[in-house]
């Protein structure tokens, strides 16, 4: 186990402790956070080079995993966090991201995305707002219908058209300092689940350094990095939650087989072989993109898009039905908000993974993908 | 069949089309199609598009965005798989 793993099952325990009380609240789970800042966390993909620890993507994946086996929404503020982190460090050029991945190690910052914005249909590959530059600055405006823990972020990552004139699908993305833009509040988020992340929408205004600005077009951004990264951390921390829910399904049923004697269900064993199943999924990818990782083209190719829309569809999928499968074997106890088998907040959080990037969108995106392409032959 | 042959055929597949947002005669060979507006859904179209013009199955290890970035690239990926002017 790394040592960042060993220190994010310790935030883990902060994060518990909270869990219930930032679900109810809809509130910012502002302990847990600066747990992670306390144990230099949110630094960790930042390159020694640039004052950082130098953990891997799968540093991150393991610890998605680990704090989304006790508070989905810290797991999931990790996880964005971390996508935009590894935008910069795997694509940002400048001196201005130099300095500004070394202050984000020192300071410990967080880092928020807008990359949706009002008008575009849920197209985050398509905008409206775009740069408008003057000389070496930039100005931007954004109707973001949503930016996750926005207002308690230090700095946000958000796309544009490159130039006014550009078409919806050219985008660049650019970091933006908390000092840099205004966020206006639009709207709230009272949702099913994942609660804590407080994904409001925001009218956005930004000026700063046309350096600020990733040097490549945000096709390959996301394409290279921002896709595959969110479908692996996401798909991590969302088998954390179905991890706990098993978990909890396992020690109903040993706490029932000590008061009486019985079968154990057979639905116990068939929840663990999905949960196998689901992680198998995760290291999997995990091991494609890390092999692809030293190839730009081979991570700007069909197949391996398809590979990641695949893990995100199925892992989104298979957390509901673990979660599920729990709950029919702890029955009440896990049907109810207050015994220490409750569910709901696993099944609640867990629904959002189908919508977060909808999956009837991925499956489209997959669909036109599989036109282009053949039957793979090969196990191995 | 020249080079050139093959680019004017690229382009006459391209011509008709909605996957630019600009008309394909005003720009170069080697102009970037993404920056014209073409979009990753379109790109598979114009892939299956120039598999039916030209008679040949890309393999997989084209299918990367930049097979698709310019008119120039398409022609150079079709020489790949023997798509070559004659002499």
């Amino acid at each position: 186990m790394s040592q960042w793993l060993a220190a994010a099952r310790a935030v883990g325990g902060v994060a518990e402790r909270h869990a219930d009380d930032v679900d109810r609240d809809a509130r910012f789970p502002g302990e847990a956070i600066a747990a992670l800042k306390q144990e230099k966390l949110l630094g960790l993909l930042v390159p020694e080079s640039a004052g950082g620890p130098g953990g891997t993507i799968a540093d991150a994946v393991a610890i998605c995993h680990a704090l989304g086996q006790h508070c989905a929404a810290t797991a999931m503020i990790y996880a964005m966090h971390q996508i935009q982190v590894a935008c910069i460090v795997r694509h940002g050029g400048t001196d201005w991201h130099r300095a500004f991945l070394r202050r984000l190690a020192g300071d410990q910052l967080l880092l928020a995305s807008a990359t949706s914005e009002a008008g575009v249909g849920g197209d985050v590959r398509s905008s409206i707002c775009s740069i408008e530059q003057t000389n070496d600055r930039f100005a931007l405006a954004k109707e973001a219908t949503v930016i996750s823990y926005g207002a308690d972020s230090d700095g946000i990552l958000v796309t544009a058209r490159k130039t006014p004139h550009s078409p919806a699908s050219d985008q660049v993305i650019v970091v933006v300092p908390k000092a840099g833009c205004v966020l206006e509040q639009d709207s709230g988020w009272d949702t099913l689940g994942m609660r804590g992340t407080c994904s409001n929408g925001y009218h956005l205004k930004a000026t700063g350094e046309m350096a600020q600005l990733l040097p490549v077009s945000y096709a390959e951004v996301s394409a290279q990095t921002m896709l595959p990264v969110s479908h692996l951390v996401w798909s991590a921390l969302w088998s954390g939650i179905a991890t706990n829910a098993v978990a909890r399904a396992r020690a109903y049923v040993r706490a029932e087989a000590r008061k009486k004697n019985g079968t154990p269900p057979a639905r116990l064993a068939e929840a663990a072989s999905l949960l196998q199943l689901m992680r198998s999924n995760v290291v999997a990818a995990l091991r494609q993109f890390e092999a692809a990782s030293a190839s730009p083209d081979e991570l700007l190719s069909m197949p391996f898009a398809v590979a990641m829309n695949n893990l995100k569809v199925g892992s989104s999928q298979m957390a509901v039905q673990v979660i599920n499968h729990a709950l029919l074997i702890c029955g009440l106890a896990g049907y109810r908000n207050d015994s220490p088998y409750s569910l709901g907040r696993h099944l609640r959080d867990a629904h959002s993974a189908a919508l977060m990037v909808n999956n009837d969108r991925i499956l489209a995106n997959t669909g036109t993908l599989l036109m282009a392409l053949r039957e793979d032959p090969d196990l191995l | 069949m020249s080079v050139s042959t093959v680019r004017a055929r690229i382009r006459a597949v391209l011509k008709g089309t909605d996957y630019l947002q600009v008309d394909i005669d005003g720009l170069a060979d080697d102009a970037d199609l993404y920056a014209a507006g073409l979009s990753s859904h379109a790109t598979v179209n114009l892939m299956l598009a120039l598999e039916e013009a030209f008679d040949v199955e890309l393999p997989d290890r084209l299918l990367r965005r930049r097979t698709f970035s310019s008119v120039y690239a398409m022609a150079e990926a079709l020489a790949e798989i023997g798509v070559k002017e004659a002499a």
